[in-house]
């Protein structure tokens, strides 16, 4: 049981760290607020399940309209603002909304939210090994999305503008469009993780969603190999298992997270997949001798 | 009463203006955003409220405060900044983020996560003027922020190594051009800027009385808006900025109903200057 628990939570971060990869990895638009956009994912369940009675299934729907209207209109900030100042922006981003969490009645303040029904499936409910096929059927999504987009003009757009925003712009590419598709694409997945993670915790708050997970979510994209979706997988699955099957690790999370960014972006800033990694050139060595 | 207020917000601004510094320095001479700042902030904090305890002197505690965080500052500059000088902006912010993180947790599992207080029993009294109440820690907030911009001040405009300083935020290849130690200022500079965080942290713990690890949190983003507001760079544009700051957050607070969160005015001032002014208040 436990472990179907911790594999569950590992498909949901794996989730979270596609659409981060779709906005940071394959856009090149830094994001230093993608918990928020997963709380909106999560709230949005919460309070139409709970509050209005909806099902889940709607309500998941609406969870990934939600954040993606929300994170399109973040894009749309992007547009005005690059790098660095994007990333304080997205920063500000995620202060905010988990201070509208907290402070307003309506997001049920310090308390959260509890008694979020799970899905239900034929007049059943879900229990807990269907859920972990249903949030992997997430991860294959999120998996299809990305590499669609990857594959497509869309992709060779958002990869021109990641890796030099005038030449792209001086090459007739729309950034403005395509800064904000690749925000809402990435913010879309993190709402369907929110929503994957309401109904399977039954309960959420604010505390959920603050900067340090949006840097934790950051941290698996850049261990696991930035850029690539096999990283961004496998990132999620080390670094979220890790602290869950070692527990203790798990009183050092966010000092691993924080050396473990440090030392990769000094020393291998390609992570564990990434293109340009030393287990990757090696593996794609081997299959090439 | 709006006096009063101007009064609270004028305190919470200076603390602000000190933290912020900083990171408008850093900036200047290196082009990123230095998020551990607020860890050095943070460690300003400890590290006085230590010293304090050992020494029972106020001042001795400012001075200990203000060590510390020079020693963060220059491990950072030296073992993260530089080595990532030649890395794109956003890897350097990366890792920088990682280090703040790190420490934060560093301090929770060193300090432990509950908050401690920090007593100062303080030698001034309480100053009405007109009505107007300054409490005795405001007034020794907004005594000890005057002196010390007034000393960043004296040393930018009046001293050849201010002048160097402002030399190399300027253009740092043509100051290495002109037989500057680019490396020695931008380390002076990291050196300053610390010791403005660590005297800041103090403050900000004997103002509120508690020093906690997750104190940086909230600074850490809105130094960020801070210096945004004021012009990145810009000196004088991050004190406006966040003496600004500070009475917005103040004024609202006093008088609005609206249960908009304090914390989001900054983040509010920072966007409205992204869409009208780009380049901040008193930005160049």
């Amino acid at each position: 049981m436990y472990l179907l628990t911790v594999a569950t939570l590992v498909a949901i971060y794996a989730i979270l760290t596609l659409g981060l990869n779709t906005v940071t990895g394959l856009a090149g638009q830094i994001s230093l607020g993608h918990a928020a956009f997963f709380g909106v994912g999560a709230y949005t369940t919460a309070i139409l399940t709970v509050r209005h009675g909806w099902s889940f299934w709607p309500a998941l729907l609406a969870a990934v309209a939600a954040s993606a209207a929300v994170g399109a209109l973040v894009g749309a900030a992007a547009i005005r603002v690059r790098d660095d100042f994007l990333a304080i922006t997205t920063m500000g981003v995620n202060f905010v909304l988990v201070s509208v969490f907290l402070y307003f009645p309506f997001f049920g303040g310090a308390l959260g939210i509890g008694g979020i029904p799970g899905p239900r499936l034929l007049g059943q409910e879900v229990a807990k090994p269907g859920f972990l096929a249903l949030t992997i059927g997430g991860v294959v999504l999120a998996l299809a999305v990305n590499l669609w987009l990857g594959r497509s003009w869309a992709g060779l757009a958002l990869q021109a503008l990641r890796e030099d925003e005038d030449a792209a712009r001086a090459a007739a590419v729309d950034v403005r469009k395509f800064k904000i598709l690749a925000f809402t694409i990435g913010t879309g997945l993190a709402g369907l993780a929110g929503a994957f993670y309401a109904s399977f915790l039954t309960f959420i708050s604010a505390g959920d969603f603050g900067f340090p997970f949006s840097i934790t979510v950051l941290c698996m994209l850049v261990f696991g190999g930035i850029g690539t979706n096999r990283g961004a997988v496998a990132g999620a699955i080390v670094l979220g298992a890790a602290p869950e099957l070692f527990r203790f690790l798990a009183d050092y999370r966010m000092l691993t997270y924080g050396a473990l960014l440090v030392l990769l972006v000094r020393f291998q800033p390609a992570g564990l997949l990434g293109d340009d990694s030393a287990i990757w050139r090696r593996l794609r060595g081997a299959r090439a001798a | 009463m709006i006096v009063q207020q101007l009064v609270n917000g004028l305190t919470v601004g200076s603390l602000y203006a000190l933290m912020a510094l900083g990171l408008t320095m850093v900036y200047g001479v290196l082009r990123v955003l230095h998020v551990a700042h607020a860890a050095v902030f943070t460690l300003g904090a400890y590290g006085g409220l230590w010293t304090f305890t050992l020494t029972g002197s106020f001042w001795l505690a400012l001075l200990g405060a203000m060590a510390v965080a020079v020693a963060a500052g220059l491990a950072m500059e030296r073992w993260v900044y530089w080595p990532l000088l030649a890395k794109p902006t956003v890897a350097t912010l990366i890792a920088s983020i990682g280090v703040f993180v790190g420490l934060e947790e560093v301090y929770r599992l060193v300090a432990g996560p509950e908050p401690h207080a920090f007593r100062v029993t303080l030698r001034i009294n309480d100053v009405r003027i007109a009505g107007v109440l300054v409490t005795a820690p405001q007034v020794l907030v907004i005594a000890v922020t005057v002196a010390l911009l007034a000393a960043l001040w004296l040393f930018l405009t009046r001293t050849s190594l201010g002048l160097a300083l402002r030399a190399v935020s300027q253009d740092r290849e043509i100051a290495a051009a002109c037989a500057m130690n680019v490396r020695r200022i931008v380390s002076l500079n990291f050196a300053l800027g610390s010791a403005l965080a660590g005297a800041a942290g103090m403050l900000v713990g004997v103002y509120y009385n508690s020093v906690s690890p997750t104190m940086g949190d909230v600074t850490a983003y809105k130094g960020l808006a801070i210096i945004v507001l004021g012009g990145l760079g810009s000196v004088p544009g991050t004190v406006v900025g966040a003496l600004l700051i500070g009475i917005l957050e103040t004024a609202f607070i006093g008088f609005v109903e609206f249960p908009f969160p304090r914390d989001a005015w900054a983040f509010l001032a920072m966007i409205v200057v992204f869409l009208l002014r780009p380049q901040g208040l008193l930005g160049r």
